[in-house]
């Protein structure tokens, strides 16, 4: 599977954020989105994950498949879908059967497991911790295999072990032919293309 | 928990935030009942006045009522991200907003059908006029629900979307409140017989059934993109 964007332009409330982009991802490989704040970094996600349409340019997925872009991709952005008066574990079972596409499902038992929230899944989610909500979002990406992950800051509140599990599923991606595409500020700790949105715009 | 159909999994969803606390299902009821219990003190005890106005009365509250909830419909979803990955769902948004409104209206438009009896008693309705007032509003809420939906669709984003909600909402519902009100009052006696109104008010719950899914959807992704 390859990930394309051809001459990406993208402007929010009227203001050029980043003109030009282009870059080509193949399976197997991550992408590291570096640059300062405002740089543009979560909005290249956001249109990677279809919710805002480019000014110019294109981003395609080959060969062809019967998903659309949007369908394809994990986003996993600053809010983390949960809802606080569901428990941990009734928001992860939604989300993984509205999300799923593809076979090759982690159990969502195994999931909490992996990510050591096995003790807080019938909490309601209001009760969870910030790293907590962010490991309990991270779960998504397993209970409902898609073939390109976007995550943006996907290390913020994450205490060390956590990042190490992060980065082992990112590297089980990696090696069943996933994507990965991360906009961060800390290293990623695994081998990465690296795409510079310079400074602020 | 074995996988279920997306659509089942929205709707448990839905149904359990509803019931939970912080949900709006009850406080509908709630302020139905204090909006028709304090209209007699402005009116005045008059039971005559009060029996013949009744119908009318319960219609308005019922509109307001279900007001009241709408604007969290996709306001919760949006603030917290979840509106974002139902959109890149393989499950279409029409279907996903279809199920939102259908668990919204059961959770809201029922209660408020329930309690109309016991609020009409309160106003002096005969029970003729009595059933046909809950009657009427069962077929006229799942209309409310829907046009309103468009409303909350459009008014996602915004921070106080709901008084604008109401704004732009409460117009299109005038036919709705036309033709229950007059079905309400033909139950109760008159010259008009029931089922032309009545007619009228099913077709504009299965219009609005019908074509709301398609504009909230249309709403939502505009609001996005």
């Amino acid at each position: 599977m390859r990930l394309t964007a051809a001459d990406l332009s993208i402007e929010r409330g009227g203001r050029l954020i980043f003109s030009h982009l282009s870059f080509c991802l193949d399976g197997g490989e991550a992408l590291a989105v570096i640059g300062a704040n405002g740089a543009g970094k979560s909005s290249l996600l956001r249109a990677l994950a279809g919710l805002l349409r480019p000014m110019a340019g294109q981003i395609s997925l080959s060969p062809k498949m019967n998903l659309t872009l949007a369908e394809a991709v994990h986003y996993v952005g600053h809010a983390d879908a949960l809802k606080n008066v569901l428990t941990l574990a009734e928001n992860l079972v939604f989300w993984s059967s509205m999300l799923a596409t593809g076979a090759g499902k982690t159990e969502i038992g195994e999931t909490l497991q992996y990510f050591g929230l096995k003790g807080v899944a019938d909490l309601p989610a209001a009760y969870l911790s910030a790293g907590q909500r962010r490991r309990a979002a991270l779960a998504r990406l397993l209970v409902s295999p898609r073939p390109i992950w976007l995550l943006d800051e996907p290390l913020t509140a994450l205490d060390l072990a956590s990042q190490d599990l992060l980065r082992n599923a990112m590297r089980e991606h990696l090696k069943g032919g996933g994507l990965i595409v991360a906009a961060t500020h800390a290293a990623l700790g695994l081998p990465a293309h690296e795409l510079n949105m310079g400074a602020k715009a | 928990m074995s996988a279920a159909s997306p659509l089942a999994a929205l709707f448990a969803r839905e149904w359990r935030i509803g019931r939970r606390a912080g949900g709006t299902g009850s406080m509908g009821v709630v302020f139905f009942l204090i909006l028709v219990s304090i209209i007699p003190f402005a009116i005045g005890p008059d039971l005559v006045l009060l029996a013949r106005i009744g119908p009318a009365l319960l219609w308005i509250a019922a509109l307001l009522a279900t007001l009241l909830g709408l604007d969290r419909l996709f306001q919760g979803d949006d603030d917290d991200g979840s509106l974002d990955l139902l959109l890149m769902s393989e499950t279409p948004l029409e279907s996903i907003v279809l199920v939102k409104c259908v668990v919204h209206w059961l959770l809201t438009g029922v209660p408020l059908v329930i309690a109309t009896p016991v609020f009409a008693v309160m106003l002096g309705l005969a029970p003729q006029a009595i059933l046909g007032v809950t009657i009427s509003l069962l077929a006229g809420t799942p209309a409310l629900t829907f046009i309103g939906a468009i409303g909350a669709a459009l008014t996602v984003g915004f921070g106080r979307g709901g008084l604008l909600l109401a704004i732009l909402i409460l117009p299109l519902c005038v036919p709705v409140l036309i033709f229950g009100v007059s079905a309400a009052q033909a139950a109760a006696g008159g010259t008009v017989p029931f089922m032309t109104p009545f007619a009228i008010l099913v077709a504009l719950s299965l219009a609005a059934f019908a074509a709301a899914p398609f504009a909230v959807a249309l709403a939502l992704r505009q609001a996005r993109l």
